[in-house]
C-alpha cells in the first residue's frame, strides 16, 4: 500500500520533474520516491513555493554577506562570485557510503604506494605494468623527487576524488585530485547554511556530522611533522586573495587555528623555513601548501613565480620542513595514468578495485587514437594534466568546428589527451526558478591519509550542473553545489 | 603574529576610521547647509574638502550633490567613502582568519551596501540619514571588534591604526578651522561654524558638559587637543596609542620597538603637560602640523620594528 503522504513524480511539488535515462537520486524508475528520500519529499510537499523561495533567498544572502565567494579567471566584471547553492540536500544511504568509503580508502593507499615506488625503485615499471615513457612524459612528474624520502611514506595526504553515478546506480571514479584539491570549505559551509535554513529537517533524518574535518586535517598534518619537532608549527600557504579558492584557505586556517601565510611571509635560511612575525622570525615545520608545484620555489621550478619561497625545496630535501601534499603527486592523477589505477590497486594491494574506473581511451595508443578521432561526437575528451573543466570537449554537446579543433590538438600532441564515453551523470532534485527540477550531479568526497589510516568525513561536495541538460559541474563553468547527507 | 597580518589589521583599522570620519563630516556638513544662504555654503564645503584633503570638483562648490558624489560614490577619488570601505574590506579579506566572522560580515555588508549606492538614490531618499547609517554601521563594527576579538596583539594593532588615523584627521580638521580664525579672517568662522567643528568630532554635547554651551575657540582647542577623557581628543588618542604600542612590544616577545614607543611617549607627554594658552599664543597650525609629522615618524618606527625589519637583524637574535 503506497504511502499517500509521499508525492510521486509529476505530483506537486514535483509537477515539473521528469525522469530521464539517468539514475535519479530521489525517484525510482516507476516514479515513486526512494525510501531514503521519503521524509524529505514529504517535507518539501508541505512547504509552499514561496516558503522555499524565501529560504533560498535567505541562504543566498548568507553566502553573500559572509563573502563565501570564488574568483573567476578571465572575467573582468567583478572577480568575486558567490558559489551557487541549491537548497535540496543530496542523500546517500549508509550502505552506499560504506562502499564509497572502502573504495576510496583502497584507492588512496594504492596511489601512495605507487608514488613512493615511482620516485624510488620503480618496481612497477620494471614489471611492465605501466609503460615507462608514460610516467616520464607526464607533465607533473618531478625528477627532483627521485630517491627523496618523505615522512611516513605519505605523498598525497589530502585528496578529493570525483565520483559519478551511472544509470545502473553504481558509483564510479571519474578522476582523482592528488595535488591541491579544493571544495571542502563549501562542503562545510553548505552544511552550516542548511542547518540554518532547515533546522527541523535534520532531526527527522539522522544525518552524520562532518564538522570535525578541521580537526582531522590538523591531526593529519601533525602526524607528518619531522620527528625532532614535537611541537610543530604548521602553516597554510596560499597564493593570496586573488586565488579562486582564497575563501577556502582562510576558512581552513581558521578551523585549524594555524597561520595563513603567503610566499612573501616565508623565507628559507640555512635550509630552515621561517615566517616573518612581529616578534621576529619563527620556524615553520609543516606547510599545507595550496600552491601548485610549479610555483613553490622559483630557484627550482618556475623562475618567474612570486608566490613561492626561494630555497624551499632545499629545506624540504634537508628534511627540515614537510610539504603536504608532497611535490610531484600530479603524476598519479594524470588522466592517462588514471586508466592504470585498477592495475595499480591490483599490483600493490593484491585486491580487486572496489570502485570501478570509467573506460578510458589513451590517445597515445594508435588504435585507440583512431577510435577516438572517429567518435569525437560521442566521447568526452580531456587534457591529461588539467582540472577544473578546462581544455575539454563534450562530444554530443559540441559543434563540428570544436571537434575539428580537438582532432587537430590530439594529432599534434596525442600524449596530452584521453577520451571517455559521455556518461549519463545521475540527477538530483534542485530548486530552480521556483520549481523543483532534476539536474546532473557528481560527488567529491575528501580523503585524508596519515600513513597508517585514511579518514573520510561522511559526505563530500555534491556539485550540480545548473544549466538544464549540462554535464559540466565545475564552479568555473557555471556549476553550483548542495549539501550532502550521509545517513546513519 | 605574522608581520603581514599586523600590516593588514593596521590598515584595515585606519581605513575604517577614515570612512567613519568622512561620513561624519559629510553628515554634519549637510545638516548645516540646510538653513544657509547659497553664498555661505561654498566656503563651508571648501573647508570640509580641505579637512579631507580632497580637491574641489570641477563643477565648483555650489552643487552639493556633485560634492557628495565626489566624497561618497566616486571610486576614482581615493578619499571617497566607497574607496575607503573597499580598501578596509580588502585588508580585512587578507586577514579573514584573524578577525572574527562577525567583524568580517559587517565590514562586508557595509561594503556591499556602499557599492550598490548611487548618489541620486541617496538624495532621493534622505541623505542625512544615509550618512548617519554609515556612521552607525562603523560604530557597530568597532563595537563588534572590541566585543568579539581577543584583546591581544592583533587588536592592539587595530587600536594603533584607529588612533593614529584619528590624530591625523583631527589635527587636519582643527587646522582648517583655526588657520583662518587666527589669520584674523573673523568673519569667515562664526559661532555656528564652531558648533560644526565640535559636531564634526561628535564632541558638542561632551564639550557642553565641560564648558556649557558657551562656544569659545580657545576652549574648543583645549577640549579637542588636551581633554583627557573625550575619546575624540588628540590627547586621549595619544594615550591609547602609547598604551597599545607598549602592549605590542610586550606581546610580540621582547623585540625592541624602542623608537616607536619613545616617539609615542613624547607625543603623549607634550599633550599631557600642554597649556592651551601657550599653544595658541605660539603657532597653533604649526603645532598641529608637527603632531602630524610625529605621527608619520611613529608609523615608520612601527614598520621598522615589526613589519619590514631587515632579515639579517632578526637572524642574529
Amino acid at each position: 500500500m503506497p504511502d499517500a503522504t509521499i508525492p510521486l513524480v509529476g505530483q506537486p511539488p514535483f509537477e515539473q520533474y521528469t525522469l530521464t535515462g539517468a539514475y535519479d537520486e530521489m525517484f525510482a524508475p516507476d516514479g515513486s520516491v526512494r525510501p531514503a528520500y521519503a521524509e524529505l519529499a514529504r517535507r518539501l510537499s508541505a512547504l509552499s513555493r514561496e516558503e522555499l523561495q524565501q529560504r533560498q533567498r535567505y541562504a543566498d544572502l548568507t553566502f553573500l554577506n559572509q563573502g563565501i565567494t570564488f574568483t573567476v579567471y578571465g572575467n573582468e566584471s567583478g572577480t568575486e562570485r558567490v558559489f551557487p547553492y541549491d537548497l535540496i540536500p543530496r542523500i546517500i544511504t549508509a550502505d552506499e557510503w560504506q562502499q564509497i568509503e572502502r573504495g576510496l580508502s583502497q584507492r588512496i593507499i594504492a596511489l601512495n604506494h605507487f608514488l613512493r615506488d615511482i620516485y624510488h625503485d620503480q618496481q612497477i615499471l620494471r614489471d611492465g605494468v605501466i609503460p615507462r615513457e608514460l610516467v616520464y612524459s607526464c607533465r607533473h612528474y618531478r625528477r627532483e623527487m627521485r630517491g627523496l624520502p618523505v615522512p611516513r611514506g605519505v605523498y598525497t595526504a589530502i585528496v578529493g576524488t570525483d565520483l559519478v553515478r551511472l544509470p545502473d546506480g553504481q558509483f564510479v571514479v571519474l578522476e582523482d585530485n592528488l595535488r591541491v584539491p579544493s571544495g571542502v570549505s563549501y562542503m562545510l559551509t553548505n552544511r552550516a547554511v542548511m542547518k540554518r535554513a532547515f533546522p527541523r529537517l535534520f532531526g527527522a533524518h539522522g544525518v552524520r556530522p562532518i564538522d570535525h574535518y578541521g580537526q582531522a586535517l590538523l591531526a593529519t598534518l601533525r602526524a607528518l611533522a619531522p620527528d625532532h619537532r614535537p611541537e610543530p608549527t604548521i602553516a597554510l600557504l596560499t597564493p593570496g586573495v586573488f586565488n579562486s579558492a582564497y575563501f577556502e584557505h582562510t576558512f581552513l586556517a581558521r578551523q585549524m587555528g594555524i597561520e595563513l601565510v603567503e610566499g612573501r611571509d616565508l623565507l628559507a635560511h640555512d635550509n630552515v623555513v621561517y615566517m616573518r612575525t612581529t616578534g621576529g622570525l619563527r620556524r615553520v615545520d609543516v606547510i599545507y601548501r595550496r600552491i601548485d608545484d610549479d610555483f613553490l620555489d622559483p630557484m627550482v621550478f618556475r623562475p618567474d613565480s612570486v608566490l613561492g619561497v626561494p630555497g624551499l625545496l632545499n629545506a624540504y630535501r634537508a628534511g627540515n620542513v614537510v610539504l603536504a601534499n608532497a611535490i610531484g603527486t600530479g603524476v598519479a592523477d594524470d588522466k592517462a595514468i588514471y586508466a592504470y589505477v585498477p592495475a595499480i590497486i591490483r599490483y600493490y594491494l593484491g585486491e580487486e578495485p572496489i570502485l570501478p574506473n570509467v573506460p578510458t581511451y589513451l590517445c597515445d595508443r594508435p588504435d585507440e587514437r583512431t577510435y577516438v578521432l572517429e567518435h569525437l561526437d560521442e566521447l568526452v575528451v580531456k587534457a591529461v594534466g588539467e582540472s577544473g573543466g578546462y581544455d575539454m570537449l563534450i562530444g554530443p554537446h559540441s559543434t563540428r568546428e570544436q571537434q575539428a579543433q580537438f582532432a587537430e590538438r590530439i594529432r599534434a600532441n596525442p600524449r596530452n589527451y584521453i577520451a571517455q564515453p559521455t556518461l549519463q551523470l545521475s540527477c538530483a532534485p534542485c530548486f530552480i526558478d521556483g520549481m523543483i527540477e532534476p539536474r546532473h550531479v557528481d560527488l567529491r568526497p575528501f580523503i585524508l591519509f596519515d600513513g597508517e589510516a585514511t579518514t573520510i568525513v561522511p559526505g563530500g561536495l555534491t556539485r550540480v550542473a545548473l544549466r538544464r541538460g549540462s554535464l559540466v559541474v565545475n564552479s568555473s563553468q557555471g556549476g553550483g553545489s548542495k549539501d550532502t547527507w550521509v545517513l546513519y | 603574529m605574522l608581520s603581514r597580518v599586523a600590516d593588514s589589521l593596521y590598515w584595515m583599522s585606519r581605513y575604517l576610521e577614515r570612512t567613519e570620519h568622512t561620513a561624519r563630516l559629510i553628515g554634519v556638513g549637510l545638516t548645516q547647509i540646510l538653513d544657509q544662504t547659497p553664498q555661505a555654503i561654498a566656503p563651508r564645503w571648501g573647508r570640509l574638502l580641505a579637512a579631507l584633503h580632497v580637491e574641489p570638483p570641477e563643477t565648483g562648490l555650489d552643487d552639493p550633490q556633485a560634492i557628495t558624489r565626489l566624497l561618497t560614490t566616486d571610486a576614482a577619488n581615493p578619499a571617497s567613502l566607497v574607496s575607503c570601505i573597499t580598501l578596509a574590506r580588502e585588508n580585512a579579506r587578507q586577514v579573514r582568519e584573524q578577525i572574527s566572522s562577525e567583524m568580517w560580515e559587517h565590514i562586508n555588508q557595509l561594503y556591499l551596501r556602499m557599492r550598490a549606492a548611487t548618489i541620486e538614490q541617496i538624495w532621493h531618499d534622505e541623505p542625512v540619514e544615509f550618512y548617519q547609517m554609515v556612521k552607525e554601521r562603523l560604530h557597530l563594527i568597532q563595537g563588534i571588534t572590541d566585543a568579539t576579538m581577543n584583546h591581544g596583539e592583533g587588536w592592539r594593532f587595530i587600536q594603533v591604526g584607529r588612533y593614529l588615523e584619528r590624530i591625523w584627521a583631527t589635527t587636519l580638521l582643527l587646522e582648517v578651522f583655526f588657520q583662518p580664525y587666527l589669520n584674523g579672517e573673523e568673519s569667515a568662522i562664526d559661532s555656528i561654524d564652531w558648533v560644526v567643528l565640535l559636531k564634526s568630532c561628535t564632541a558638542f554635547e561632551a564639550y557642553c558638559k565641560v564648558y556649557t554651551a558657551d562656544v569659545q575657540p580657545a576652549q574648543i582647542a583645549e577640549f579637542l587637543l588636551l581633554n583627557a577623557e573625550s575619546p575624540r581628543s588628540i590627547r586621549f588618542a595619544a594615550d591609547q596609542l602609547q598604551d597599545s604600542l607598549e602592549q605590542i612590544s610586550q606581546l610580540a616577545g621582547g623585540r625592541h620597538a624602542g623608537r616607536a614607543e619613545r616617539l609615542a611617549g613624547r607625543l603623549r607627554a607634550q599633550l599631557d603637560y600642554g597649556q592651551v594658552d601657550e599653544i595658541i599664543a605660539g603657532d597653533l597650525p604649526l603645532f598641529l602640523r608637527q603632531i602630524r609629522q610625529q605621527c608619520t615618524a611613529i608609523h615608520e618606527a612601527i614598520y621598522q620594528a615589526y613589519i619590514t625589519y631587515p632579515i639579517e637583524q632578526a637572524l642574529l637574535r
